[in-house]
């Protein structure tokens, strides 16, 4: 009897999977092209020229084929899209997904091309991290990630960038970052600069006020203030008059 | 010691004792007291002043030698106590040999000749100085040797007629790039959208001519120099041509058509070149192009340099415009 419980059981399982499955894919594709279709085509071949769109938006935006779950989580999970102009610079915002969403969302874009799935970085070594990233991440993001700029556009601060969207983001180069391959920036020194972003986002700070980590700069202030004080008292002193 | 001693006024009489004699003057009525000679403070005076040539000579020799542990305390030490020496000799002069006196005098007056009265005050309150002269050429020579040290760092500005080493660079043609890790750099392994530092093959990383940047673009985007870019593969000097700093920042669009051209950017004061028209400010004030390096690839699928720059490498200065990179 049990045995045969089993049996049902299992057999309701693989009969209703392909179906959850399924379902999965139409809430995927139906968010897409409620979503994302307007500047990515509905089947994410790209609008290469201004096409007007729902709500009067000028949809026109890249193809998503090939770009796979990495992209589509990673701009997903920022907030970066979907994007309200295609001429701005997308930036971390609330993200209007909810995690069942994205996940078919992106199981959506996944399933448009052979893309790269989602990495999983592990613990680096911070040492290392930072001389990588003062070689290929401190140009733009400063050496303590807290961002700047670039001509022609912002560079975010790395303060709320997770492990994964820091692992995600060296590879695709969003916006008008850079990609690194596998060859510049191995999968082990990958967990190397993410360990050291982690790090970054709390840097040991001593002495006091931090100051966005700028260095030991108010007891340098207070050191001026004392000698510049000092430097008064001799003066006061040289420039006594001597009375008979 | 007094032998010393006479030697030295001998030597500075002999020096400094060459003008003509002072001309007496028409005796006039004394503003300020003449005051007692004070041989003991003057010589204390002499005695800082020559302390203070020394230490401003110490400085330059330290900075000359260049080799010496704790060089910065020892160049801070040097050149702080001359200056510590030099404001003490003020000081005693001031406390000790300047003959202060206060004199009320009301305000306004209208005299012409307030100015030789004021002369006059500073002339007289000198009276305590037996040797005006040594001290002068004393308190001269301490502070000529504190200029000096203050002037010797300049030496490392660099060549000041020698200036072929600036237009040197190890490029020539055939020369292979290497990574890093002076692995050679296959044209198959530069990537779209990636950004790639190499130095030439076998030769010293350091020279402002040997970094370069190595990007991809599309071939049917590069404008200017279409032969120097096999597969769209071109590459610039690292270096800024407005200040020197290293070209850290590349930006390149993920979508063309909504976003900023690619771009070398300089992260010091953001001159911004354009990769595809022959390194061309696009922005910044950089004065000239980003000198160009033409490649080639060889039968091996590496990358090769097939000629030197375009223009002279490194930050601009006066004669950049007359001089040609060369190899």
């Amino acid at each position: 009897m049990r045995a045969v419980v089993k049996l049902l059981t299992a057999l309701v399982v693989v009969l209703l999977l392909p179906a959850a499955a399924a379902a999965k894919d139409r809430r995927g594709a139906a968010l897409y092209a409620a979503n994302c279709a307007s500047c990515h085509g509905l089947n994410g071949q790209g609008v290469p020229t201004p096409t007007p769109g729902a709500n009067g938006i000028d949809g026109q935006g890249p193809p998503l084929r090939g770009s796979g779950a990495r992209a589509a989580d990673f701009y997903l999970r920022t907030g970066y899209m979907p994007l309200a102009n295609a001429h701005d610079q997308p930036s971390r915002k609330h993200v209007v997904f909810t995690e069942p969403e994205i996940r078919a969302l992106v199981g959506f874009v996944a399933s448009l091309g052979n893309g790269p799935a989602i990495p999983t970085p592990h613990p680096g070594n911070v040492s290392a991290g930072q001389r990588l990233f003062t070689d290929h991440c401190a140009g733009c993001h400063q050496a303590i990630a807290q961002g700047g700029y670039v001509t022609g556009a912002r560079v975010p601060p790395l303060t709320d960038a997770t492990d994964r969207q820091i692992a995600e983001a060296v590879r695709i180069g969003p916006y008008l970052m850079p990609r690194f391959s596998t060859k510049a920036v191995t999968p082990a020194q990958l967990n190397d600069i993410v360990a050291y972003v982690d790090y970054a986002k709390h840097p040991d700070d001593r002495g006091g006020w931090a100051i966005g980590h700028l260095g030991p700069w108010p007891e340098g202030a207070v050191t001026w203030l004392l000698a510049a004080a000092a430097l008064v008292g001799i003066c006061t002193l040289l420039g006594r008059r001597l009375r008979a | 010691m007094t032998r010393i001693r006479d030697w030295l006024i001998t030597a500075t009489v002999l020096v400094a004792g060459r003008g003509k004699r002072p001309t007496p003057r028409d005796p006039k009525p004394r503003i300020v007291a003449a005051g007692e000679p004070d041989r003991r403070a003057e010589n204390v005076v002499l005695l800082l002043f020559l302390l203070a040539t020394v230490a401003g000579a110490a400085f330059i020799v330290v900075y000359a030698l260049d080799r010496l542990s704790n060089q910065t305390q020892w160049l801070g030490l040097s050149i702080g106590s001359a200056f510590a020496l030099l404001a003490l000799a003020s000081t005693v002069i001031a406390h000790r040999l300047v003959v202060t006196e206060e004199i009320v005098e009301p305000y306004p007056s209208e005299s012409p000749d307030a100015q030789g009265e004021i002369e006059q005050i500073v002339e007289e309150s000198g009276s305590r100085f037996t040797r005006k002269r040594l001290v002068a050429v004393a308190g001269a020579g301490a502070l000529g040797t504190l200029g000096a040290a203050l002037l010797a760092p300049a030496a490392s500005f660099g060549p000041l007629l020698r200036t072929g080493d600036l237009y040197r660079t190890a490029w020539r043609r055939g020369r292979r790039l290497v990574d890093d890790g002076g692995r050679p750099l296959a044209a198959d392994a530069i990537e779209e959208g990636a950004f790639y530092t190499a130095y030439p093959e076998g030769a010293d990383r350091e020279l402002v001519g040997s970094p370069i940047v190595v990007v991809r673009l599309p071939p049917a985007e590069i404008r200017d120099r279409r032969d120097w870019a096999p597969g769209g593969i071109v590459a610039f000097s690292k270096i800024c041509t407005h200040a020197g700093c290293a070209i850290a920042l590349y930006r390149k669009p993920t979508f063309a058509p909504t976003q900023p051209r690619p771009a070398l950017v300089c992260p010091c004061h953001y001159s911004t070149f354009d990769p595809a028209a022959g390194g061309a400010v696009l922005f910044g004030p950089a004065g000239r192009p980003l000198p160009q390096l033409p490649l080639e690839i060889d039968g091996a699928g590496h990358l090769r340099a097939a000629g030197t720059f375009s223009g002279p490498v490194g930050p601009s200065w006066w004669g950049v415009r007359m001089g040609k990179a060369h190899s």
